[in-house]
């Protein structure tokens, strides 16, 4: 089905320089020349800077004087500036659809130094555009009402304020958060560097307020299960899993707990330090405060005897038959904040973590030095009792390492001067030694911190350490763990015995991060952590429409941008549930149902189940705003009469031909 | 698990190490590891050659690969295992190097076709015999073979600094501080010391040229097994046995110390625990008479026979967090 343009086209073609990023590379001059000589074009030119108003005025004006009906713009990536010249087209009262953009900077000039090369693409490139825009058509973009209620998944810190950001402007938020509580890993801190704010005593207000917002509806120990729909219109699936409490009766008072006989390692919120009971709430302030029994251990659920927490259970709470729930709902947009794993040291075997008792992690020492932690807040050895004498800590572990991340988790350096400063403060006579790369303390109040650190007496030794152990050569090191190092200062191997070692360990990709950016359809980099749609100008947005992200999920960060980000994200949403209505690309698919044979072959494949078949006439149609315009239909159709608006085959088909210019040329030059 | 071997013995095996050779012959065997020796192979060069001249050193190794590679594979892959850690490296160093450098291979290559010969880098597939155990036989095979398990024996195991670095395969997770080894012997029913300095250097020819190092290298890791209370150390390495077996009493007289501990190479204490003789494996050749501390060898497992009374929790003490094994083999 070849169609032929519908008017004649007066092309107008413009050659972006981008300041030297593509003229540097690019011949700007001869590719605006040679495209002036195309079929069509009436005006081919090259300029400074494109994406300025005084390029757009360019396009204006020659749309207007040269009557021009198509536009093509050899610029950067369209992800940049396709928007703004779709906007130009349009002020001079041009369909913006006829508007074609060619990437030579991003897939040309920025991917070599050979200028010959480079020319040489750049014009198969704006041949192709300017092939495929003569077939363009007027395209009306799609409205879309925007539903006011939003999901949070997470309930760390980042998803705390996005939630209430949120429900504090008016919107209902659905929280969803996987573990009993909401808190996230900032519950289990003791103080917050550098102003030493207790941790637990500034963010359980927030969780309070989370828990009666009228606007907030908390999902605690639950997982999003299915996500469907677009941008506005999400339909969300939440497994509510089984607590065995029914949260109707139980008033939280904890009989349950204190009656429970099983104990085991509290791997989660203690991270490994403290017991819980089987039945348990992990942290006092718990937010819901309804306990949860955990059936891998519990006694009844394992050997059917025990009934111990149902027996006291004063309201008749415990329900051992619940059952998990699933619950669906309609949201707009989605903000996904589910925070970080700890590095887990034990990939580090020569550090000794899991091997040399006094050998504890970051969050181990946090839980320690906590005076609602499994010690009460003495710094104690592993043995419960012996204070010890000196302490070294080792930063980067697992950070700024090609063998684990090559990045650098950028909390460490300044929490591992917080136990520095916690040591001192609590052990006056104990010798603190913190081994490190480089101290990176950028931030409000960071390097004067730094400085206090210094100043109170702690050791600092610049140095990757080798390795901790427990082999002494001298008699000084007998019954003490040796942490071996090269002091890069003074240019020397040190071994330095100390009793009690804390490997302060980075951050890491929740280790299910892959799946969870599957379901929401998000991207994922090579480390784990969530894509945002621009680095530097969007860095709470995806490049799905209608998903953000916030906190920890999209990269390293501490507390206070982290709570940023959490605002951030939450003022997107904000934004767009105002607007009440967006306007979508009109990139969709259609059907030509007088073609359509009725195979069905495309109802199934359809990912988002946009396809309806009509048994009255066996046709197959598309349901526009379901659609997304992903385009597998169109490629899988056998008779070929589903075309993609924007993608269609004449479109596709006119700019290969025209990428591929000089083949052509060759094919049909006399030999 | 490959059908068939190129085996390169290296000359340690030859002479000193003859219990390694012998040993190896009679566990290859029982886990049905067909062994067949690279035809008029020559020294590897030990340490001190690529120190002195590089490329003569390559090709003296090369030639190695280039025999290994000439004999009949029946169009399969080749491998190539070396007993010995100093062989392997060298072995696996040279084919890497070659790999890396067109110009290294094709000087090294020159050399080689004087005498007829030629090899194509990453053409053999270099093995240590642990990664050939552990990897391609797998734990499991050789439990079945134990029948003599060697419950209460405390041992170290020593990897020495040759095989698991630099690790050219990458085929070690913890190269620092490997565990492969440590399951192996566990697998035998041994008592594993968590032995601190397990990838510590013996100190090689410092022996010969700087005898103070030496010492005081080897004190420490007779030290390190003494502190750990270790019946015997496990090398895996012929010139890690003579350092530490040949040279015990020199360190004692140096340093006034007092060890007694027997070094056995890791296939004859596969062997012990395959139902092996002392003797059918080289037991009795070395310096410090391995055959005393055998006699600790019991019948049932330590804690059997204590009437596994469940250790109660100390109420004080933190809890240790489990250790974790993330060997996984060959990728």
């Amino acid at each position: 089905m070849q169609h032929k343009p519908q008017e004649k086209p007066r092309i107008g073609v413009y050659i972006c320089h981008c300041g030297t990023n593509i003229a540097g590379t690019v011949d700007v001059e001869e590719v605006a020349r040679w495209a002036g000589e195309l079929e069509g074009v009436v005006v081919a030119r090259d300029y400074k800077f494109m994406c300025s108003s005084l390029g757009q005025d360019l396009i204006e004006n020659d749309i207007k004087e040269k009557k021009l009906n198509r536009i093509v713009v050899a610029a950067c990536s369209p992800l940049m500036h396709e928007k703004t010249f779709r906007g130009a087209c349009q002020k001079a009262g041009l369909n913006p659809y006829f508007f074609e953009m060619a990437n030579i900077r991003e897939h040309d000039a920025w991917a070599t130094d050979d200028k010959t090369a480079a020319t040489f693409k750049a014009k198969a490139l704006v041949e192709g555009a300017v092939n495929r825009v003569k077939f363009h058509m007027p395209l009306e973009p799609i409205p879309v009402d925007i539903n006011p209620n939003t999901l949070v998944v997470g309930g760390g810190i980042a998803g705390i304020t996005a939630a209430l950001e949120l429900a504090n402007a008016g919107y209902h938020v659905y929280l969803v958060e996987r573990s009993p509580s909401i808190g996230g890993h900032m519950a289990q801190l003791d103080k917050t560097f550098p102003t030493l704010d207790c941790s637990a005593c500034i963010l359980t207000p927030k969780m309070v307020d989370v828990g009666q917002h009228e606007n907030i509806t908390l999902l605690a120990y639950s997982e999003v299960e299915a996500v469907e729909g677009y941008l506005g219109n999400f339909t969300i699936t939440v497994r509510k899993k089984a607590r065995h409490v029914n949260e109707d009766l139980c008033t939280g008072c904890g009989i349950c707990i204190e009656k429970c006989p099983r104990k085991v390692i509290d791997t989660e919120f203690e991270a490994g330090l403290g017991y819980r009971k089987v039945i348990y709430r992990p942290f006092p302030q718990a937010v819901p405060k309804y306990p949860v029994i955990d059936t891998e251990n519990c006694t009844f659920f394992q050997r059917g005897k025990c009934r111990a927490c149902q027996i006291f259970c004063p309201t008749k709470a415990i329900d051992f038959d619940q059952e998990d729930e699933l619950i669906t709902f309609q949201v707009g947009n989605i903000i996904i904040a589910t925070g970080y794993d700890l590095f887990d040291a034990r990939r580090i075997p020569q550090y000794g973590y899991g091997r040399l008792a006094n050998v504890f992690t970051s969050l181990e020492f946090e839980r320690m030095v906590n005076a609602a932690g499994p010690t009460g807040g003495r710094i104690v050895l592993r043995d419960g009792v012996t204070e010890p004498r000196s302490v070294a800590i080792i930063h980067c572990v697992g950070s700024r390492d090609k063998n684990y991340h090559e990045y650098c988790s950028k909390i460490c350096c300044m929490y591992s001067l917080k136990f520095a400063h916690l040591v001192r403060e609590r052990l006056p006579d104990a010798e603190v030694y913190n081994f490190y790369i480089d101290i990176r303390a950028p931030g409000k109040g960071y390097e004067e911190f730094y400085h206090r650190v210094l100043h109170e007496g702690a050791h600092l030794i610049r140095g990757r350490v080798a390795e901790v152990t427990d082999a002494a050569r001298e008699p000084g090191e007998e019954g003490k763990l040796i942490v071996q190092v090269e002091d890069t200062l003074i240019g020397k191997q040190r071994r330095i015995p100390v009793d009690m070692v804390i490997l302060s360990a980075g951050i890491e990709a929740r280790k299910d991060s892959k799946e969870v950016a599957q379901l929401f359809k998000m991207g994922c980099d090579f480390d784990g952590f969530f894509v945002e749609r621009h680095p530097k100008l969007d860095p709470v947005a995806t490049m799905t429409e209608g998903v953000f992200i916030a906190g920890c999920a999209q990269g390293p960060k501490d507390i206070p941008d982290t709570v940023a980000q959490g605002a951030a994200a939450a003022a997107r949403v904000a934004g767009l549930i105002h607007q009440g209505t967006v306007l979508m690309e009109p990139v969709r698919a259609y059907i030509h149902e007088d073609l359509c044979s009725g195979c069905r072959i495309c109802n199934n494949l359809c990912p988002y189940n946009a396809i309806v078949f009509h048994e009255d006439r066996q046709k197959s149609e598309v349901i526009t705003a379901l659609c997304q315009g992903c385009g597998t239909c169109v490629a899988a159709c056998p008779s070929g009469v589903i075309s993609g608006a924007h993608f269609t085959n004449d479109q596709i088909f006119a700019q290969i031909e025209g990428v591929l210019w000089d083949v052509r040329a060759k094919a049909t030059a006399p030999s | 698990m490959p059908n068939r071997y190129a085996y390169y013995p290296g000359c340690s095996l030859e002479k000193n190490a003859r219990a390694y050779h012998i040993s190896t012959l009679y566990v290859a065997e029982k886990l049905g590891v067909a062994l067949e020796e690279v035809p008029d192979w020559n020294c590897c060069g030990a340490t001190e050659y690529f120190a002195i001249a590089a490329l003569p050193a390559y090709a003296l190794v090369a030639r190695n690969l280039a025999l290994a590679q000439g004999m009949d594979w029946n169009g399969g892959q080749r491998h190539l295992v070396a007993p010995c850690s100093a062989c392997f490296l060298n072995l696996s160093k040279t084919d890497h190097y070659m790999a890396d450098s067109p110009q290294l291979a094709a000087q090294v290559n020159e050399a080689l076709a004087a005498g007829g010969l030629h090899y194509d880098p990453g053409a053999v597939f270099v093995h240590h015999l642990l990664d050939v155990i552990v990897d391609d036989v797998g734990y499991e095979k050789v439990q079945e073979m134990v029948t003599k398990p060697l419950f209460g024996l405390r041992v170290a195991p020593y990897y020495g600094c040759l095989v698991t670095r630099p690790d050219y395969k990458h085929i070690h997770n913890e190269p620092e501080h490997p565990f492969c080894l440590d399951d192996l012997l566990a697998a035998l029913g041994a008592t594993v010391i968590d032995y601190p300095v397990k990838t510590a250097c013996c100190g090689g020819h410092m022996t010969q040229i700087s005898e103070d190092t030496a010492l005081e290298l080897i004190r420490r890791l007779l030290k390190a097994a003494a502190d750990y209370r270790a019946d015997a150390i496990v090398a895996l390495c012929p010139m890690c046995q003579l350092n530490l077996d040949g040279y015990q009493a020199q360190v004692n007289k140096h340093f006034g110390t007092d060890y007694h501990i027997p070094i056995l190479y890791f296939t004859q204490v596969m062997g012990l625990a395959f139902g092996a003789t002392p003797e059918e494996i080289g037991i009795g050749k070395e310096f410090v008479d391995a055959r005393p501390v055998l006699n600790k060898i019991q019948e049932k497992p330590p804690e059997e026979g204590k009437k596994r009374r469940k250790k109660r929790r100390d109420k004080q003490a933190l809890p240790m967090p489990e250790l974790l094994r993330t060997h996984t083999g060959r990728k």
